[in-house]
């Protein structure tokens, strides 16, 4: 090795070090950005009473700050699903999130009780549930759902988004579970240990 | 000594320190040595006013961070404790809130500047780059400055604006997470981004703004003519079209700062909502992740982007949109193939580019705070598909561009 040579291979090995040292010193400062252990913990499941939601409402939930809307669907209201399935961009739900055992066309578990998270697909907003059939301002077609304010995206009672609106796939369902027929638990999956 | 060492001070306390650090050399450098161009117009003011609205951002926003508390419980209402009970607090913070929206107003005039007389042409590409990165940090540190004062559309902006980082394949769930440090926005990401906000960027942007200058001191100022003023020089070697920054530039410079400082107050003291354009009404009631406002819209400075996202049919690709037209101003220098610097000299297609690229880019801020309906939709595509081929087209139509002969030397009138 000539004296050149050592000098250009003694320069390479202390700039990877270097570099490496420095991956290594960044890192606590990266992970730091991860959220802490206090918001961890505020942010595990939690467990809803369903006993006083009444046929036809909706009760809404905050977990992790964000809403969640369930619906206690009435026998018409699951009737009237079927009625606008050709309008539906995502009616089987393929291009949408939900656990496997919510990708079907009432998108839940138990038929009467619809989950969904309530964020619009297309840029965050809450939308809002109008649940009566052909209201003034929905129009005479309108078969019960929610509609984002935001944009104007249109979900039907099981949170599938309609055709020709901004938002690109259905209402997420969140991981959830029944703990009996009564108590639903929301962040958590058939089977996950309860924390 | 050479005559550039040589000291311009004969106050002996001045000589000792320019015995000890390069005051006088630094003077002459960027003041009384640094020749521009004597037929600068109004349009070569805007870059001296950001500086001025910057001093005056720092100095404000210093003094606001005194009685602020970034927390989720206190944000919203130790700014309305500013507002009602610190002494001079409102003057203070309007001339925050109204400093943020004048200082894009003076960075787009800046810009466009810069694409009227060629600015950003050899040899300056570098400091069009470190501009547009100024711009950039810019966008940032007033996106994360919108979130502090908790009001329910800052809360939606800011929700909206940290989404659009999910459409990233495959991290974008974890990258937002890690924006946010929590699953959703809150006490955490307030704290977070007055961190970014009053350290990290106001840091960036200076080292920026002093790389911006620098770069622009060694190559030279352009002028609305386009053309080097360094290709004719006097014995002393001096360019014959120039005037020293100082005291001729400064001169005529503080006769315009005052007339922005009027205009600025008379905004500030008169109007600091500017009827919803600077503080919206939706962010009078605090955040309410429950309550999504009915339009969601960002600061007027953003919504030209705003309602390109909104364009696109499909919210990913949306994305990917909103932030090419941003960054393809960074590729300006290149795209642009005619050698003739100013608008002066050049033909009609870059004349006509240009009328159509402001006409979108306004039009496009207009349609950003619509609702996105029907024709507003119609409209925001259209001049989406204009201010694109603005930028893509660039490269055809500058190389046919049938040229005016440049001057040899500066002129005066035109």
């Amino acid at each position: 090795m000539s004296k050149l040579d050592r000098r250009k291979f003694l320069s390479v090995a202390t700039s990877v070090t270097s570099v490496i040292g420095g991956i290594f010193a960044i890192t606590p400062f990266i992970l730091s950005f991860q959220p802490s252990k206090k918001a961890k913990a505020l942010g595990a499941a939690i467990k809803v009473d369903l006993s006083s939601l009444e046929v036809g409402s909706i009760i809404k939930v905050i977990y992790r700050g964000t809403p969640y809307y369930v619906v206690h669907r009435s026998e018409d209201m699951i009737e009237r699903l079927k009625s606008s399935e050709n309008d539906l961009r995502d009616p089987d739900s393929d291009l949408s999130v939900q656990p496997n055992f919510a990708k079907n066309e009432l998108r839940s578990m138990k038929p009467k009780y619809l989950v969904v998270e309530g964020v619009c697909t297309h840029l965050g907003c809450a939308p809002i549930e109008k649940f009566s059939v052909a209201p003034a301002d929905m129009g005479p077609d309108w078969n019960g759902g929610f509609y984002c304010p935001c944009h104007g995206s249109k979900f039907d009672l099981s949170g599938r988004v309609y055709s020709g609106v901004p938002a690109p796939s259905n209402l997420r369902v969140p991981p959830h579970r029944f703990e009996n027929d009564s108590i639903l638990v929301v962040g958590e999956n058939p089977g996950e240990a309860d924390v | 000594m050479s005559e550039k060492e040589e000291s311009i001070f004969t106050n002996p306390f001045l000589r000792w320190i320019d015995d000890r650090f390069p005051l006088s050399s630094l003077i002459k450098d960027h003041a009384t040595e640094y020749y521009a161009s004597k037929n600068f117009n109004i349009w070569y003011i805007f870059g001296v006013l950001s500086m001025v609205v910057l001093v005056i951002m720092i100095l404000t926003g210093f003094f606001l961070t005194m009685n602020y508390k970034p927390s989720a419980k206190d944000a919203f209402d130790s700014v309305e404790y500013i507002m009602r009970s610190v002494e001079w607090g409102w003057l203070i913070r309007y001339m925050h809130s109204t400093g943020a929206s004048f200082f894009f107003i003076v960075v787009y005039l800046h810009m466009f500047r810069a694409m009227l007389y060629g600015s950003y042409k050899k040899p300056r590409e570098l400091i069009w780059i470190l501009g547009m990165l100024l711009y950039f940090c810019l966008m940032a540190e007033a996106f994360f400055g919108y979130l502090l004062p908790w009001g329910n559309m800052s809360y939606w902006a800011g929700q909206v604006i940290v989404n659009l980082f999910g459409y990233i394949p495959f991290i974008g769930d974890t990258l937002t997470e890690w924006i946010r440090g929590d699953y959703f926005i809150s006490d955490i990401t307030l704290n977070r981004f007055f961190a970014f906000h009053v350290i990290l960027l106001p840091l960036a942007i200076i080292g920026l703004v002093v790389a911006h200058i620098l770069a622009l001191h060694h190559v030279g100022s352009n002028n609305p003519d386009g053309i080097e003023i360094k290709e004719y020089k006097d014995e002393s070697g001096k360019p014959i079209d120039g005037v020293a920054f100082h005291p001729f530039h400064t001169s005529k410079d503080l006769v315009w700062i005052t007339v922005f400082l009027i205009v600025y107050f008379a905004a500030v003291f008169y109007a600091p909502e500017m009827g919803g354009l600077f503080l919206e009404v939706d962010n009078f009631e605090p955040a309410d992740p429950l309550k999504t406002p009915e339009h969601i819209v960002p600061s007027w400075y953003f919504t030209p982007y705003y309602a390109i996202l909104r364009a696109v049919p499909n919210a990913a690709l949306g994305a990917v949109f909103l932030v090419l037209a941003v960054l393809l101003f960074v590729f300006l220098p290149w795209l642009d193939r005619c050698p003739v610097k100013s608008i002066r000299y050049r033909g009609w297609q870059y004349k006509l580019a240009l009328y159509i690229f402001v006409i979108s880019f306004l039009a496009l801020g207009y349609l950003g705070m619509q609702p996105a309906t029907g024709v507003y939709v119609l409209l925001a595509r259209i001049f989406t598909i204009t201010y694109f081929g603005f930028f893509l087209l660039m490269p055809f139509y500058t190389r046919y561009e049938k040229t005016k002969p440049v001057p040899e030397r500066v002129v005066y009138k035109k």
